[in-house]
């Protein structure tokens, strides 16, 4: 049926680990190709940019602690993330999560402006998470109980999430000497995690976001619950017959991505930013996703492509700044590199059949 | 003018882009296909249709192109997801993204202007109804729409098409066993619910809010898919689907107008709200989902 000239997927005995592991660099690759080449159509000087985006935000130590300092949010999101689609639960309202994350850490030094203490930051790490844990239940509780998609679900709660945001900031929590910014107040001096080298922005929440890595692969390599989630993910029946329930990994799979985005988010306003913001994420929730897919939903790769995906913000920022960028291009590029990343993948369970010579010159 | 009146009067308008983009993406899930992308096709169909009638190409040319353009990047879609058997779920999400960001780029010089708008269409002796007369005086687009729907409707009930869709989405082997070419249908299918995507977002930025804004769609696409969950896979539901949402969105303007002082936030999030609360109630009921879902939706199909 199909035209004799094109080739045709075969599916391989069994996966590529080549494949597997040159996915993410040649969609990488890809990415860069294409998107170079639309810079170039929009007139800009692919030298310029290929410094600024790809070469810059290595070159010198405070720049690349600025790719470090970004890392953190996308890596602790993106391991929250990749758990869950494992399981095949598509929980794509990490912004949402993160931003509940923000508020719920906020609160403590909003309400308590004169509190001192050690105390401080970690509890408001803590609760943010708590807080992202919270949004994300009621996905999880639409989803077990009343079957709706977590999809729509998840997403929606986001724009929601959003709109809470401003309200706070626009109303109850704006800083009432900040001119009318929707900002609330600077936070004290015990409400900011500590840094990590001096001069630069890279906090103790990296070595969290470390720390949580390692976790997550013990959980999904080495302990029996994570290994009931991929089941239930790779062979739902399976995971049926073997008693494993469906609603608990559900619960389970958006627990811990609301935590670990929540985390994200606590991180973000007690870290670099110093107070609650309206532009708190650029997307992190979202490219996030990216970061996990890319990572091949494993914790180690994961470490790999959240730095790659914040060395693109970085990146981006000096773009635009010194190559006349526009900010969406990060977006562009974002979302090429997925596309391009998960058409390499394909050649990990398949290969190209093309037809042979002879059959093409028969006519 | 009474609130009632002042919703009549908007809804079909309102609803217009959740509906072009609900009925693209019905045929899309009828075929077997979930295309999370709409948000992205709709803004990229929203910045062409502007940036045309910006330049004085007109409203047709706008649409048209906008149709075409959201048409291609669906393509893309089908090309990875159908050629490559890719994740649906992820490539959806990238379109989207990619989509977003191509809209960002090229409407980066056209940000907060403005154009004109198009006329709107009075049925002679309808328009003068008391109460429910502003029904009927809508623009060419919204009266298409009704239209598109009736067509789309009429193709699922009587035609071949109709049910050569329908096969392929709900029994990929067989369809193919009895000789449909199953990839070909679903290709056709994306790239028709990309073009309806376009309309929708070009109806959005030229028409309804004649204006660009990075964002502007607020939404809208991700509405418009759970709409085909409301639906429950059938167009006129999805069409009431649509009026719904079309009134949600007005009553936010309406209860500002009646001097309700809620905050604009909560206004905002309404349509986000009532998607959740609809979904959760529509959903619960399962045997309904399985009695008009899509049984292969979303997954690849392999000789």
């Amino acid at each position: 049926m199909s035209p004799r000239f094109l080739p045709t997927l075969v599916r391989r005995q069994r996966a590529s680990l080549k494949a597997t592991l040159l996915a993410p660099p040649l969609a990488l690759a890809v990415a860069i190709a294409l998107n170079l080449g639309l810079y170039m159509l929009m007139g800009r000087d692919p030298v310029a940019v290929v410094h600024a985006m790809l070469l810059e935000p290595f070159l010198s130590w405070s720049s690349f602690s600025e790719v470090l300092l970004k890392t953190g949010p996308l890596l602790l999101i993106a391991q929250g993330l990749a758990i869950g689609f494992r399981a095949k639960v598509f929980n794509i309202g990490a912004e949402g999560q993160f931003i509940l994350g923000a508020i719920f850490a906020s609160a403590i030094p909003i309400w308590f402006p004169q509190a001192t203490g050690g105390w401080i930051w970690p509890s408001m790490l803590l609760l943010g998470a708590l807080g992202g844990a919270l949004w994300a239940s009621i996905t999880a509780f639409w989803r077990v109980r009343l079957n709706a998609n977590e999809i729509l679900v998840s997403l929606m709660l986001s724009l929601v999430a959003a709109q809470l945001l401003y309200y706070l900031l626009l109303g109850p929590w704006k800083d009432p000497a900040g001119f009318n910014f929707p900002q609330s107040v600077m936070f004290q001096y015990d409400a900011i995690v500590p840094t990590l080298f001096p001069g630069t922005r890279v906090n103790v929440s990296l070595l969290i976001a470390l720390a949580l890595s390692l976790a997550a692969w013990v959980f999904m390599q080495k302990s029996f619950m994570g290994y009931k989630l991929q089941v239930g993910g790779l062979a739902p029946r399976a995971a049926g017959y073997a008693g494993f329930s469906e609603g608990g990994a559900i619960w389970l799979s958006l627990l811990i991505g609301g935590f670990a985005a929540g985390l994200a988010g606590a991180a973000e306003v007690a870290g670099p930013l110093g107070q609650l913001q309206r532009s708190i994420s650029t997307g992190y929730g979202y490219a996030a996703i990216i970061v996990a897919y890319l990572g091949g939903l494993h914790p180690i790769g994961i470490i790999v492509s959240s730095l790659v995906m914040a060395a693109i913000y970085i990146g981006g920022d000096n773009a635009m700044v010194s190559a006349n960028l526009p900010i969406a291009a990060v977006r562009v590029f974002q979302g090429s590199l997925l596309l391009a990343y998960l058409v390499a993948v394909a050649f990990v369970r398949y290969r190209l059949e093309w037809p042979h010579a002879a059959a093409r010159s028969t006519p | 003018m009474s609130a009632v009146e002042f919703i009549l009067a908007g809804m079909l308008a309102a609803a217009t882009p959740f509906l072009l983009a609900a009925l693209g993406e019905l045929v899309v899930e009828r075929a077997g296909v979930l295309n999370l992308g709409v948000e992205g096709l709709m803004a990229l169909g929203a910045v062409v249709a502007f940036v045309i009638v910006y330049h004085g190409g007109g409203h047709v040319l706008g649409f048209v192109a906008a149709g075409v353009s959201s048409a291609l990047l669906a393509l893309v879609f089908a090309f990875i997801t159908l050629g490559f058997r890719a994740n649906q779920v992820a490539t959806g999400l990238a379109i989207g993204i990619l989509g977003q960001g191509l809209a960002a780029l090229f409407g980066k010089s056209y940000e907060s202007l403005t154009i004109k708008g198009i006329g709107k269409i009075a049925i002679p002796g309808l328009a003068d109804l008391p109460v429910i007369g502003g029904l009927f005086v809508q623009d060419i687009v919204v009266w298409l729409s009704l239209l598109a729907t009736l067509a789309v409707w009429a193709t699922f009930a009587f035609t071949r098409t109709g049910l050569v869709i329908r096969a392929v989405g709900e029994n990929p082997k067989a369809a193919h066993a009895v000789g449909y070419p199953v990839i070909a249908v679903r290709v056709a299918a994306v790239a028709f619910g990309g073009m309806m995507a376009g309309f929708a977002g070009a109806y959005a930025a030229s028409v309804y809010t004649p204006m660009w804004a990075d964002g502007m769609i607020a939404g809208r696409g991700w509405i418009a898919i759970a709409l085909v969950v409301f639906g429950t896979w059938l167009t006129g539901r999805v069409f009431l689907g649509a009026c719904l949402f079309g009134a949600v969105s007005l009553m936010s303007l309406a209860a500002q107008a009646a001097g309700l002082n809620l905050p604009s936030q909560l206004l905002s999030s309404l349509p986000y709200l009532v998607t959740i609360l609809v979904l959760g109630i529509i959903s619960a009921d399962r045997r309904l989902l399985k009695l008009n879902g899509v049984a292969s939706l979303g997954e690849p199909f392999e000789r």
